[in-house]
């Protein structure tokens, strides 16, 4: 076995930005990614967006390019899972049978597609969309025409109907809750971007659960709760997903929601960090709640957090939850926890623009959101992740007010 | 250089404090920025990681914030400051005149 070093296990964002970061701080010996899939990290947001728009596009948008991997010395091991960690050797053993040694170890590996509970052969054929090789297999399925049916209203299912919309498939969008959105985000501003959908052609089916799948002679037909039956082409899942805990669980790691980190984000094994979707921690800013974030920015936050750690800076992860989401022309953006607020102070935009201000009960804000073109609101949505940061107590009329300059409350 | 080579593109006070607008040109997009010195700067208006516009971004000192990945530009000289930008934005030479905002692009 080579010489003990750093070893990264998940080649997505968390990991590649912890990769960099470690080398940025001085680390002086190996850095090993270890990945499952052929490419290396890649950027995920494009995925159910512009890669399923762009016929042309064959290969993900790279993270690491080639250069940057030699400039840092970064070893980077694709096409191979990782298939078991030894804590008491302090190795871990890769499915080509290679064994890499680590003095620090980080678990980046994610989270998967949540499986409807489907056998058999249309079990199979349901569309999942995780991966860059999900986008390529789901895009040629997106043609103009086609009847898509899309199970879930989160962000992966509204971003691909937009998509699919946008193409000039024919879209119905079946969700169990009584609205769409309902784990992460506002009533109001999930309503804002249904609305914005069925002016797009989405039909909507809420509250809806799915009784069957069956295939027929052209496709599949749906079987909804209330026996309506739902006919189409293309069935795509997006339920959420689940974090990606089996190595951790096999070696005997905490989970919980996830693998279990502290505040630093280590593992029940100081030897151990965990970063990005796989990882649940507990929140400085609210009360040491234990979350666990499936965002872009979070993975990238975590990975450099996480490599200052590993090489014992010991400080807290305090970056506020921020995520967004493109569907047409409009962004739709949380920065902090809404369900931390007891009220909210709403500032109108005009047209489809609202920012909404959680306030706590003691009037520390403690979580913004928005919707609207980007120009309307993404400065707004960062001044108040900033606000949020810094606790800021601020009057709700003022917060509601579109004449008060969010920056001069900075 | 002659007089022709400087575009008007705002009036100086449509640019608060601290702050960066949005100019196109042609079939060019610029972002025009504003410190809190009162000095004026002017780059490409893409982000160079994403086609997102930076002029949806915050100003903070002389660094804007891209709004989607923040990533980090100076704005007095293009230098890429925050991962995932890694390539420099282009900058492009500002002067004020009477109110107005000239930039000259090449």
């Amino acid at each position: 076995m080579a010489e003990s070093g750093m070893v990264i296990i998940g080649a997505g964002e968390a990991g590649a930005r912890a990769a960099v970061e470690l080398r940025a701080r001085g680390w002086p010996g190996t850095i090993t990614i270890v990945g499952e899939e052929k490419w290396g990290p890649y950027e995920r947001p494009p995925l159910s967006k512009r890669q399923l728009l762009a016929d042309d596009e064959q290969t993900p948008v790279h993270i690491l390019r080639e250069e940057m991997l030699v400039e840092h010395n970064i070893r980077l091991l694709t096409g191979r899972p990782a298939v078991h960690i030894d804590r008491s050797g302090h190795f871990v053993e890769v499915a080509d049978g290679s064994r890499l040694r680590y003095e620090r170890l980080l678990l980046a590996t994610g989270a998967r597609p949540r499986k409807l509970p489907i056998a058999g052969p249309v079990g199979e054929k349901l569309i999942y969309l995780r991966t860059f090789d999900d986008a390529l297999n789901l895009r040629p399925r997106l043609a103009a025409g086609r009847r898509i049916a899309v199970i879930g209203g989160g962000f992966i299912g509204l971003e691909v109907a937009a998509t699919a919309v946008e193409r000039g498939c024919a879209v119905t969008l079946i969700e169990i809750g009584p609205r769409i959105l309902m784990r992460a985000v506002p009533s109001e501003i999930a309503a804002l971007m249904e609305a914005r959908h069925r002016a797009a052609g989405v039909t909507f089916k809420l509250g809806a659960g799915l009784e069957r799948i069956a295939e027929t002679a052209d496709g599949f037909e749906l079987l909804l709760a209330d026996q309506t039956v739902v006919r189409c082409d293309e069935v795509v899942i997006g339920i959420g997903a689940v974090p990606e805990t089996t190595l951790a669980a096999e070696c005997g790691l905490e989970i919980e929601n996830g693998v279990k980190a502290d505040e630093r984000l280590a593992t029940s094994d100081p030897a151990i960090f965990a970063a990005g979707d796989c990882c649940s921690f507990p929140h400085v800013r609210y009360g040491g709640r234990r979350i666990r974030l499936e965002a872009w920015r979070n993975a990238q936050d975590q990975g450099i957090h996480a490599a200052g750690n590993m090489l014992g800076a010991n400080e807290p992860y305090r970056a506020i939850p921020w995520f967004w989401s493109d569907q047409y022309d409009l962004t739709l953006q949380v920065a902090g926890l809404p369900e931390f607020g007891v009220s909210t102070a709403v500032r109108e935009l005009g047209g489809s623009a609202k920012l909404m201000f959680h306030l706590e009960e003691d009037g520390t804000l403690a979580a913004v959101s928005g919707i609207g073109p980007s120009s309307a609101i993404a400065k707004a949505v960062r001044i108040g992740e900033k606000l949020v940061e810094r606790r800021a107590s601020i009057d709700a009329v003022r917060l509601a007010d579109p004449g008060v300059k969010l920056k001069s409350l900075l | 250089m002659t007089a022709e080579d400087w575009i008007e593109a705002c009036a100086a006070a449509d640019i608060d404090d601290e702050d960066v607008i949005r100019f196109d040109h042609g079939d060019r997009t610029f972002a025009i920025y504003r410190n809190a010195k009162n000095q004026y700067f002017a780059t490409d208006g893409f982000c160079t990681h994403e086609r997102v516009h930076l002029a949806n971004g915050l100003v903070m000192g002389n660094l804007i914030e891209c709004p989607k990945h923040n990533g980090r530009f100076d704005i007095t000289t293009g230098e890429a400051k925050r991962a995932p930008a890694c390539e420099k934005l282009n900058t492009y030479p500002v002067k004020v005149e009477a109110g107005k905002v000239y930039i000259r692009i090449d």
